[in-house]
């Protein structure tokens, strides 16, 4: 037997595996949730309250009820279990009873045998509402002039930073407020459930695309007044989520339903019913002052952060202490003064959206280092260089920065990108901005250039016991791989099989169906789940390749520890033994199940201070736009990227993160903003809320930053939210550029250029 | 409701009978939930999303704006009719080969968006790919990919010449 090692391409780690539901997604077939169907199901769909605020007075179903193929209507007193959910802390009702807080919260809901059914249904359910002035400004809630507009407060969660030295300046002090709009995420799959009851009718199966299968267990089972283990939830197809889809949204809705009706219920939103089905990401108003020497190094930062939380908590308390803890960015900073309030309002509930908080902190931190540099003479690479945070550093939390920090790399990396072209004088009229509306002129185009750089915490924070579960088999020559990780487009189901090929030197790997018939796996959120499922399955593969050892080296009399994968055979390693590890597993069965825990974290003392992290990721972004002042367009160029990813475990994979997280970034800096007014949402539909789309993608130059994370089971950072943290303001900086005009808002109205 | 009443839709190649429908119910719902062709898929219910692009005659459309019942003289394919047995079509494997896939919601009506740029405009320019494809949003992969797939196509055309 020859002991050279054949060089082949496998899908392993580092390779550009393909998806293993690429063929089912290009060609129809894949089953999206969507598209499920049941035998004798009926269409669920729910009724909304059309004011922000409001006391119910009275509800009468009987005209839906009596209506032909009407099967049942439900309210808050259809709910047998808690009559609220939440992800942070439960005071969302299932159905509003009393008093309803937001346009858009569920009041009823009907099942009926067409959705034109479902439509005539809702019409037909009376509620006389008592209108009430809505609390619209966060502001009005933090001064106290507003009572109580829940049993909880107007005050979700208020938390200081203070650290260092409280009087320190230097000769430069810079400071604006800057704002934050409502984003939304905005995935195409909408949001869709098939809830089965089961035949005795004291169990239910909920077919659900959502982002944390047991996370939706626990807040269910609850509602419904169920044990744990008569609730079994499956992951239907997910068409992508991006925080959208960690809240409850549909799911105790349609379990009520199908146990009420008895029969399989299929719900599935509309678009404008998805802007008030879920949460987004919060808007925000941010004061900073930053305080620096003459060179440009920051002294001191003073901030005050404002998150609107809307009706219900959701997920803002974390949202909050993720803006705050970032609000140096990634620079040095050794003193501190930072105020910050999640609060409650009468607008949409806030949530979960990539980037989570430091989206929000890193516009406000980004703009400021632009302010510094102009100040101190400086360039706006030179001011970033010079206050580059590196690992060992101390945050203004206290904790010490332990992750690799490659952010003086990101920089230069970035900056050694060549620039676009400068647009050539006769120019396709598609490539100036406006773009198909066909309104710029070439002559009045002028070009920028910006920065931005962000850090980002992976995981999750706080003392929370953060873990992935994964079990690997080893059956009729075959792996098999069962985790309850969200797949929802990142490609989680590519990369698991990936690291089996590398740990255990076979090819033929199968996933098992994604449910809760297996540990957490905790959320697919806060870029974790590479780094948490993906260390979960390496150890469940490596706890099977211990056992296959041991059955190799009982067959072969050698010691199992002597063996080790090579490519596709277990070996010794000075070469006297080899076999094939399909060969070696010929009548061998084993199954391991391993969890993964991150290192522990704590909550923040009341100065602020405390280990709340876990790790962290960087990135630099360089923004080159051109703007028509007059029309007050832009056309994002190129963006230039070099992003802090630990290691590449698939390159194909990664730079569809990379890239479609800038495309989300360029939105929130030009286009996407839910339109308050009054409590009111402005434009709940893709005509009226303004999408990247072919023609406004930028050209997307990147690095990826290969610096080995030890701390990470796989060397690899998350990288799903960087991309879209940093881009933001480089689009911004460049519009500025362009102009000579501060912004302070986001997203860049028209007229914030051209008034 | 109209009982005991149907119409005929030809989709792709096929005669299928639509039996009980309501007269508003539109080409998507249709394809979906009465004749058993979920690949092509609704996310905006406007005509914004490209999502659920459908060949109605050669032309590309947005299935969701087109009263089935107005379609009763036409050909229509939809993605199901884009592949040959199990075989995908060159566009479709340059989709999955370049990463074009993330989520998947987008890339039927993409597939068929760009199937009928590529009939029609065999050798599109840069701006040409970009502006047919522009009425299909996708969330997930920022273009980079979708652009790269197309290129890829073309090559594997002309190389084939």
């Amino acid at each position: 037997m020859s002991t050279t090692v054949t060089a082949r391409n496998r899908d392993v780690l580092g390779n550009s595996a393909l998806r293993p539901d690429g063929a089912g997604k290009v060609s129809g077939s894949f089953e999206f949730t969507s598209d499920m169907h049941a035998d004798n199901m009926l269409w669920g769909a729910t009724l909304r309250s059309p004011h922000p605020y409001a006391r119910i007075v009275s509800i009468d179903t009987s005209a839906a009820l009596a209506l032909a193929g009407v099967s049942c209507v439900i309210t808050s007193q259809d709910v047998p279990g808690k009559p609220t959910y939440g992800l942070i802390s439960s005071d969302q009702p299932v159905f509003a009873s009393d008093f309803v807080r937001y346009v858009g919260e569920p009041v009823a809901a009907v099942a009926a045998d067409h959705p034109e059914t479902c439509r005539r249904a809702l019409a037909l359910i009376q509620i006389e509402y008592e209108v009430l002035t809505p609390l619209t400004d966060p502001e009005d809630a933090i001064s106290g002039k507003f009572s109580p507009i829940h049993p909880d407060g107007n005050i979700i969660r208020h938390q200081r930073i203070i650290r260092g030295d409280q009087s320190a300046t230097g000769p430069i002090v810079v400071e604006g407020l800057y704002e934050i709009g409502m984003q939304d995420q905005a995935f195409l799959g909408l949001e869709a459930a098939l809830a089965i009851p089961d035949s005795d009718g004291a169990g239910v199966h909920l077919h659900v695309a959502t982002q944390w299968l047991h996370e939706d267990l626990s807040q269910i089972s609850a509602c419904l007044a169920l044990p744990a283990n008569r609730v079994r939830l499956t992951l239907g197809g997910v068409g992508g989520a991006f925080g959208a889809r960690e809240d409850i949204s549909l799911q105790v809705h349609c379990c009520l339903l199908a146990l009420k009706a008895n029969r399989p219920i299929k719900m599935q939103y509309s678009r404008e019913e998805s802007f008030f089905g879920h949460v987004h990401r919060h808007p925000a108003k941010i004061f900073m002052r930053h305080h620096a020497d003459a060179s440009g190094k920051i002294v001191k930062i003073d901030a005050r952060f404002v998150f609107d939380g809307g009706a219900y908590t959701s997920t803002s308390p974390a949202v909050l202490i993720n803006g705050i803890t970032h609000t140096q960015g990634p620079y040095k900073c050794d003193n501190a003064t930072v105020d910050g309030f999640a609060i409650r309002t009468n607008n949409p509930p806030c949530g979960a959206m990539r980037g989570f908080g430091v989206v929000q902190a890193c516009f406000a931190h980004e703009s400021q280092m632009d302010k510094i540099a102009q100040a101190a003479g400086i360039s706006p690479i030179e001011v970033r260089l010079i206050n580059a945070m590196a690992t060992g550093d101390p945050l203004i939390t206290g904790q010490t920065m332990e992750s690799v920090a490659p952010v003086a790399r990101c920089i230069t990396d970035t900056a050694n990108i060549p620039l676009p072209e400068p647009l050539p004088e006769i120019v396709n009229e598609l490539a100036l901005p406006g773009g198909s509306g066909l309104t710029a002129e070439r002559s009045n185009i002028v070009r920028g250039i910006g920065w931005g750089v962000s850090m980002k915490n992976l995981m999750y924070s706080e003392g929370f016991d953060d873990f992935a579960t994964a079990r690997c088999t080893i059956r009729d020559g075959k792996v098999f791989l069962k985790f309850a990780t969200s797949e929802v487009g990142q490609g989680f189901v590519t990369l698991a099989p990936q690291i089996a090929r590398s740990v255990l030197g076979l090819d033929d790997v199968e996933i098992e169906p994604i449910d809760t018939q297996v540990g957490s796996a905790g959320s697919t959120s806060a870029s974790r789940q590479t780094w948490m499922s993906g260390g979960a399955v390496d150890g469940a593969c490596r706890l099977v390749r211990e056992q296959m050892f041991k059955h190799v080296g009982s067959m072969h009399n050698i010691d199992p520890l002597r063996l080790v994968i090579s490519d596709t055979d277990i070996v010794d390693q000075i070469g006297t033994f080899r076999i094939s590890v399909q060969d070696a597993i010929e009548g061998f069965s084993c199954s391991e199940t391993f969890e993964h825990h991150h290192r522990k974290t704590e909550e923040l003392d009341e100065n602020g201070q405390g280990n709340c992290h876990t790790a962290f990721a960087f990135v630099a972004h360089r923004a080159v736009v051109d703007v028509d002042p007059e029309l007050g367009l832009v056309k994002v160029v190129q963006i230039a990227t070099a992003q802090d990813v630990g290691r590449v475990l698939n390159p194909l994979s990664a730079i569809g993160q990379l890239e479609g997280g800038i495309a989300q970034g360029l939105g929130l800096a030009v286009m996407e903003e839910i339109v308050m007014k009054d409590g009111k949402v402005k434009n709940p539909s893709f005509t009226d809320y303004l999408l990247p789309t072919a023609l406004d993608a930028p050209n997307v130059v990147a690095v990826m930053i290969e610096e080995y994370e030890p701390q990470a089971p796989l060397g690899a950072k998350g990288i799903g939210e960087p991309p879209c943290i940093s881009v933001t303001p480089a689009i911004v900086a460049a519009i500025r550029d362009a102009i000579g005009k501060d912004l302070l808002r986001i997203p860049v109205r028209p007229q914030d250029i051209c008034l | 409701m109209s009982d005991n009443e149907f119409y005929n839709l030809r989709v792709n190649g096929m005669s299928h009978q639509v039996q009980d429908s309501w007269v508003g119910e539109s080409l998507l719902y249709v394809l979906r939930e009465r004749l058993g062709l979920p690949g092509t898929k609704g996310a905006c219910e406007q005509g914004e999303c490209g999502s659920c692009t459908v060949l109605l005659n050669g032309n590309a459309v947005c299935s969701c704006l087109v009263m089935a019942a107005t379609a009763v003289d036409a050909e229509i394919v939809t993605v199901e009719g884009l592949t040959t047995g199990n075989e995908l079509t060159d566009v479709q494997q340059s989709f999955v080969d370049q990463g074009a896939v993330q989520c998947g919601f987008c890339t039927p009506g993409l597939i068929v968006a760009v199937h009928h740029l590529l009939d029609h405009n065999p050798q599109p320019t840069e701006f040409e790919i970009k502006e047919a494809i522009s009425g299909n949003i996708c969330r997930c992969t920022g273009y980079g990919r979708i652009f790269a797939a197309v290129e890829e196509t073309i090559k594997i055309r002309n190389g084939a010449k």
